[in-house]
């Protein structure tokens, strides 16, 4: 027998019209208003929750994420080891401290190993830095014109340190846009002013834009200048604090780190790589690092969201029991004057579905809102993601769904005079 | 119309066997007003049970307008329920929070009436039930008891159905709106014809039928005319 032919006989015959089944669920959910209103409560508190907390977790993890890029990308970090007394054995003065990376060394890399975009030596120092009528402390960078390209810093006003600057031994600084607040003013253009650092003048040329981040080590709190410059005039010693090294590619990274190492303990005329003077690190084993801390933290969201989504899912199936339970007597009137069990159990379906639709397109936008706002108030980058929607939503409309119509389609079976007599 | 012909009906629990109905056997004619009496427990619900085919015999035959309803299965009945009795219940039973006119038209959604039919009907019912129009577009739960109790004589007759079974109608009202819904069923019955069967067990309410069948402990003792139609 053809199937459809059946199907349409079953729904002419056996079943109420879908506008009569659409406009009894609706006058249902309207006679009951504080129990639908409860039901859909519970659904947007659970859906809200959840898509709100994974919102916060994930923004969490790419802002870290961003953040590690802003270093700049496929970056190797060559900083200096702990200094030795002669023999190896002598007493150490901690990593970083050795004076052993010179211009020369980073020149050197760039000329010989293979797999390498840009250099970038540095020398760093704090000084204290004062204009006109107020002054302050902070970290002096000097640097050559590839910083911006490979440190991932754009130019705000002005210009930055050009090829010139660097071989002039030009005493011209960049500021950095809070530098720039904490000396000029907030929003300022200081092109063309001088900056007194460490006694020395220098004429300001630009302003990078600003990068976010706070505290030790952000970008917007420096002074960029030309390295010769530092030398010369601020540090007076030959040793450079790091170099940076960006290599082609993702991929040429850990290439280029073994091809520094060699060369660099070559030109050190160290033969022991364990007791080499200099350190390289490798961004991708930072990223990697971060990405470790930030999976167990979207873990731990994870977790607390599906704890709410059960706590939330066992409080619609709590109320599409009782909503079902303390109806049995009308249950037991509609079957009594002619209503079918189907006509019983798609009534109840239907305002199974009406209410975890209504309680999840509300519980979507409270989920939003508080992801809005969390973003707005509390500083916290946010992401609504399709996938947590996708989740809240299909767990909460599917347990109330199945909540909703399974004891309706049990009660939908009762002998109507017992259903009529139900307490 | 209505033909019991030995109905029997046998309630098991465990191993004990109730039989609340022995070889009940009558016959209704179309337009009789009749009162099925007798006190608790003798079986007058049950018997009502199965006249408005919320329930099946265990044995026996019981023939609603020539056909056999004793046999059918309880979607079956549902369609016998639909288009055929009107019930009207001692707790009324009216849809909470919904308005007069809405539990009117229940039945109608079920008996599929096409949509602009359906007001129409409802309110010659409620005209017929005598509850005024001022009321109509109340809820339920702000009517009084009589009020309530001729919603759902409203909501029995808007079907046109065969029969109209009333279980204790006046149990939850007064003597005096009481009596105005028995007058209401009289009405109907002589002025439109309606076949009307008043299940109670006081004898002054079964008064106002024209003829009472008196059950006992499962058994049809008495059926004869009423005093009011005997005087008449």
């Amino acid at each position: 027998m053809n199937f459809t032919y059946y199907f349409i006989i079953v729904f002419e015959s056996e079943i109420m019209l879908f506008s009569d089944l659409y406009q009894e669920t609706f006058f249902a959910i309207k006679a009951n208003k504080g129990r639908s209103g409860l039901t859909i409560l519970g659904i947007v508190i659970g859906i809200g929750s959840v898509i709100a907390m994974v919102a916060i977790g994930q923004g969490a993890q790419k802002s870290v994420e961003a953040s590690i890029e802003s270093i700049g990308s496929n970056l190797l970090i060559i900083m200096p080891g702990s200094q030795r007394g002669l023999g190896g054995g002598g007493v150490s003065a901690g990593r970083g401290s050795a004076q052993s990376l010179t211009l020369e060394d980073a020149e050197a890399i760039k000329k010989e190993t293979a797999l390498i975009k840009a250099v970038e030596p540095e020398l760093t120092g704090r000084y204290q830095v004062a204009v006109k009528g107020s002054n302050t402390n902070t970290q002096v960078v000097g640097t050559v014109a590839e910083y911006p390209e490979v440190r991932s810093v754009e130019i705000d006003l002005g210009n930055f340190l050009t090829e010139q600057d660097i071989k002039g031994l030009s005493k011209v600084a960049v500021l950095g846009p809070t530098t720039r607040d904490d000396l000029f003013g907030e929003g300022a253009d200081p092109v063309g002013q001088t900056v007194r650092i460490n006694q020395v003048d220098f004429r300001v040329i630009g302003v990078t834009k600003s990068k976010g981040g706070s505290g030790f080590g952000s970008q917007d709190d420096m002074i960029f200048v030309p390295l010769a410059t530092a030398k010369a005039y601020l540090s007076g010693s030959s040793y450079l604090s790091t170099i940076y090294v960006q290599a082609e590619n993702q991929e040429s990274l850990t290439a280029a780190q073994s091809g520094i190492t060699e060369l660099l303990l070559a030109r050190h005329k160290i033969s022991d790589p364990a007791s080499a003077d200099f350190q390289i690190l490798n961004q991708a084993d930072i990223v990697a690092t971060a990405s470790s801390v930030t999976g167990t933290f979207t873990m731990l969201l994870a977790a607390i969201a599906g704890i709410s989504l059960i706590v939330g899912g066992i409080g619609i199936m709590n109320m599409m029991l009782t909503n079902v339970t303390e109806r049995t007597r009308e249950i037991g009137l509609r079957k009594a004057i002619g209503a079918k069990r189907n006509d019983i159990s798609n009534q109840f379906l239907g305002e199974a579905i009406m209410l975890t639709f209504i309680g999840g397109g509300l519980g979507i936008v409270l989920g939003w809102l508080i992801s809005a706002a969390v973003s707005k108030f509390a500083n916290i980058a946010t992401t609504v993601s399709p996938s947590s929607i996708f989740l809240a939503f299909g767990v909460s409309a599917g347990i109330g769904i199945i909540f909703g119509y399974y004891p309706a389609r049990r009660a939908s079976k009762l002998n109507p005079i017992e259903a009529l007599r139900y307490e | 119309m209505i033909e019991c012909i030995k109905i029997n009906k046998v309630y098991a629990s465990g191993d004990a066997e109730t039989r609340v109905l022995k070889d009940v056997s009558f016959k209704i004619e179309k337009g009789e007003f009749v009162a099925i009496t007798g006190p608790s427990g003798s079986g007058k619900s049950t018997l009502m049970h199965i006249i408005g085919a919320l329930d099946s015999p265990t044995d026996g035959k019981y023939l609603l307008e020539g056909q056999d309803v004793s046999e059918l299965s309880d979607e079956d009945l549902a369609d016998i329920r639909k288009n055929k009795i009107g019930f009207v219940f001692q707790s009324f039973n009216l849809l909470p929070r919904s308005t007069v006119i809405r539990n009117v038209i229940l039945p109608l959604v079920y008996a599929e009436i096409p949509a602009e039919k359906r007001e129409s009907l409802a309110k010659t019912a409620l005209l017929s039930a005598g509850l005024e129009e001022g009321r109509w577009n109340h809820l339920t739960n702000q009517l009084s008891g009589g009020q309530m109790q001729r919603v759902a004589i409203a909501r029995a007759l808007v079907n046109n159905p065969s029969i109209i079974l009333a279980d204790e109608p006046t149990g939850n009202l007064d003597t005096k709106t009481g009596e105005i819904v028995l007058k209401t069923f009289r009405d109907l019955n002589k002025k439109e014809g309606h076949t009307i069967i008043l299940i109670t067990h006081e004898k002054d309410v079964a008064a106002y039928a024209d003829r009472i069948i008196f059950v006992r402990d499962g058994v049809v003792v008495e059926d004869k005319r009423s005093q009011r139609e005997v005087k008449k």
